[in-house]
């Protein structure tokens, strides 16, 4: 049995449900006697239940794995019969692999570019999805009718009840060697023979882009929405042009959507699996898929779980950074 | 005027080039499931057939990998809908101070990618069913990994749903039933839970949906067992075959289906809604005309 230095995150939870608790003994004590507590209001019975129901999902579903997982980041690779051994020590070997390759010493290129790549072509998406989602949802938003906005709402759900994978194969068939956008092409004289896009990643491209167009089109909308028509009245009653209107009026109001939208996009697009392994060009090293081949083909699970941890730590890094930089706070950003 | 008639062909052109994105290649993949080549191919268009229906039917793993979708789904349900509901009630009551902290801890499993979401999972269940024999034996699975891998970010789905109708409650309900003497129980039994019946429908339907078609976590967190979206992933990673796009179709005409049930619901209860305001208006009328006769 590995009982080790894991253990110790167990106790970091019952610290913080400690603290929790002092706090909300302090605080009660300063409320006079009329206020009622929480066993009070709750009934004994039901108040149990909540507390369990919550405390199950915050400490067993949320909080522990994430310690664990960062926990097992620090320690070696064995065999299962020596977890919990003396050779089972903390170690950042994993986090110095992510930079320098342990067999050689040299740079690790592959990984590094790999990390850059996921995060660059995350961040085009997100820009791309927003300039094509835009007019859509301004649309939706401002100057349809109701009716239409409903059906037009309605088609835009619809693809997304089709799973992820299914859509990667739709578009699969599209930009295949053999696949229709080819057959037309040759059939139409522009080229000679088939165009591989999939080799060329613009599956891979196209596929994060299309998954994710209806996580930009409603936060979108949402914001939009509520932005009094008055104002874009007024605006082109003053004699402001349209790009004026938009960059001035519509764009600041929506400010907060645009970077829910943006902020989901990047991170799901960061952290997207099947794009890559149904769309992507045989040569191409997305970051989960590196993760994805540490569990399933090494079985290297440590060195998988640093990696998936340093896409996370980046991901909420650069999400916090693009929010500072846009000035938006991030309880604006999930609603 | 021409200008805004322009104006407006350019957003209508838009729009369908827009639709067309978003629909074109889903399509293309309906054309191919009734094609007879074994390659999905939309062009040449050779013979009308369902076989591919028939060989979908057939697939003895992708029935399997249902069943276990389904009841993942189900379990999923079960678990996420009291938690997110239990959460959402006590975010209302909880210490002001600590309410930020809350947040973050119920909301960061939505942000996090999901590939992180599996891999935790599996990493801490697999030390922690290992304690005894008895758990690693019962609960060391597939299923049960994948349930409570999605569940950890589905409640949050479910607690953000809840929570936004919540929000709405009016207290002075509660404080009328406590007045007249209810406990609290029977407030959150009569009064709460009725309130919040919409939102809990549409959290569970939400919750049975994405977990439904989860991948990323899911595919860490099955083990050995499959789910019909790991099963798909498989077959596509394989080769391609138009029993996959005859699965597409299957998925459309439902999900259609649904959509314009929904539609027809909607249309009908707005009808309602308007018929019983103008009811009320003309009562309204006629009390106004008695009162000044």
């Amino acid at each position: 049995m590995p009982v080790s230095s894991r253990f110790v995150v167990l106790l970091i939870p019952l610290a913080v449900i400690a603290v929790f608790w002092l706090m909300a003994r302090r605080e009660a004590a300063s409320r006079g006697p009329g206020h009622r507590g929480y066993f009070d209001r709750n009934g004994a019975l039901l108040g149990t239940v909540f507390l369990a129901l919550v405390g199950f999902w915050t400490v067993f579903l949320v909080v522990l794995p994430y310690l664990y997982m960062v926990v097992e980041s620090f320690h070696p690779r064995l065999i299962p019969s020596k977890r919990g051994g003396p050779e089972d020590v903390l170690t950042i070997a994993q986090y110095k692999s992510f930079f320098v390759e342990p067999s050689s010493g040299n740079w690790n290129t592959i990984h590094l570019w790999a990390f850059i790549y996921t995060i660059g072509v995350s961040v085009v998406v997100a820009a791309f999805n927003f300039a094509i989602c835009y007019p859509i949802a301004y649309y939706m938003a401002q100057s349809g009718t109701r009716q239409r906005v409903r059906v037009l709402m309605l088609l835009l759900v619809v693809p997304y009840w089709v799973n992820e994978i299914l859509r990667a194969f739709a578009l699969r068939l599209l930009l295949a060697s053999k696949g229709l956008i080819n057959q037309m092409l040759m059939g139409a004289g522009i080229t000679d023979g088939p165009i591989d896009f999939l080799g060329a990643n613009v599956g891979l491209y196209v596929g994060l882009s299309y998954a994710y167009l209806l996580i930009m089109v409603f936060p979108l909308y949402n914001a939009i929405e509520s932005l009094d028509r008055n104002q874009i009245e007024a605006a082109r009653d003053l004699g402001a042009p349209w790009w004026k209107i938009h960059r001035d009026v519509v764009i600041p109001y929506a400010k907060p959507g645009i970077a829910s939208g943006c902020t989901m996009v990047f991170m799901l697009s960061a952290g997207s699996l099947a794009a890559p392994q149904f769309l992507g060009g045989p040569r191409t090293l997305w970051f989960t898929s590196i993760v994805y081949d540490f569990f399933f083909q090494s079985f290297n699970w440590p060195r998988g779980a640093a990696y998936a941890f340093i896409l996370l730590v980046a991901c909420i890094a650069f999400v916090l950074l693009m929010l500072r930089l846009f000035k938006v706070s991030l309880g604006e950003t999930i609603r | 005027m021409t200008s805004r008639a322009i104006l407006r062909a350019m957003v209508g052109f838009y729009i369908a080039i827009f639709l067309l994105y978003l629909f074109g290649p889903l399509l293309v993949t309906g054309i191919t499931a009734f094609n007879t080549p074994t390659y999905p191919q939309a062009w040449p268009f050779e013979t009308f057939t369902l076989e591919w229906f028939v060989a979908l039917w057939n697939h003895r793993a992708m029935m399997e990998g249902l069943l276990n979708s389904v009841i993942i789904g189900l379990a999923v349900v079960a678990l996420s809908v009291p938690m997110g509901l239990a959460a959402s009630i006590m975010m209302n009551q909880i210490y002001a101070r600590a309410r930020g902290l809350f947040y973050l801890v119920t909301v960061s499993p939505v942000l996090t990618p999901g590939v992180i979401i599996g891999i935790s999972t599996v990493i801490f269940w697999k030390d922690a069913l290992a304690l005894s024999d008895f758990t690693k034996s019962t609960f060391y699975n597939g299923l049960v990994l994948a349930t409570l891998g999605q569940a950890s970010f589905i409640s949050a789905y479910c607690m953000l749903i809840i929570s936004a109708r919540l929000q709405r409650f009016d207290r002075g309900q509660e404080e009328a039933a406590l007045d007249l003497g209810a406990s609290f129980p029977q407030v959150f039994w009569h009064i709460l839970l009725p309130f919040l019946r919409p939102a809990l429908i549409s959290a569970a339907v939400i919750a049975f949906l994405t977990s439904f078609e989860n991948y990323n976590t899911t595919t860490f967190a099955i083990l050995a067992d499959k789910t019909l979206v790991t099963v798909i992933a498989g077959e596509v990673r394989q080769g391609t075959t138009p029993a996959l796009s005859a699965l597409a179709v299957v998925i459309i005409t439902i999900s259609l289906l649904g959509a314009i049930a929904y539609e027809i619901l909607k249309r009908r209860e707005e009808a309602r809604a308007s018929r019983i305001l103008e009811a009320g208006r003309l009562a309204d009328r006629q009390a106004k005309a008695e009162l000044a006769a």
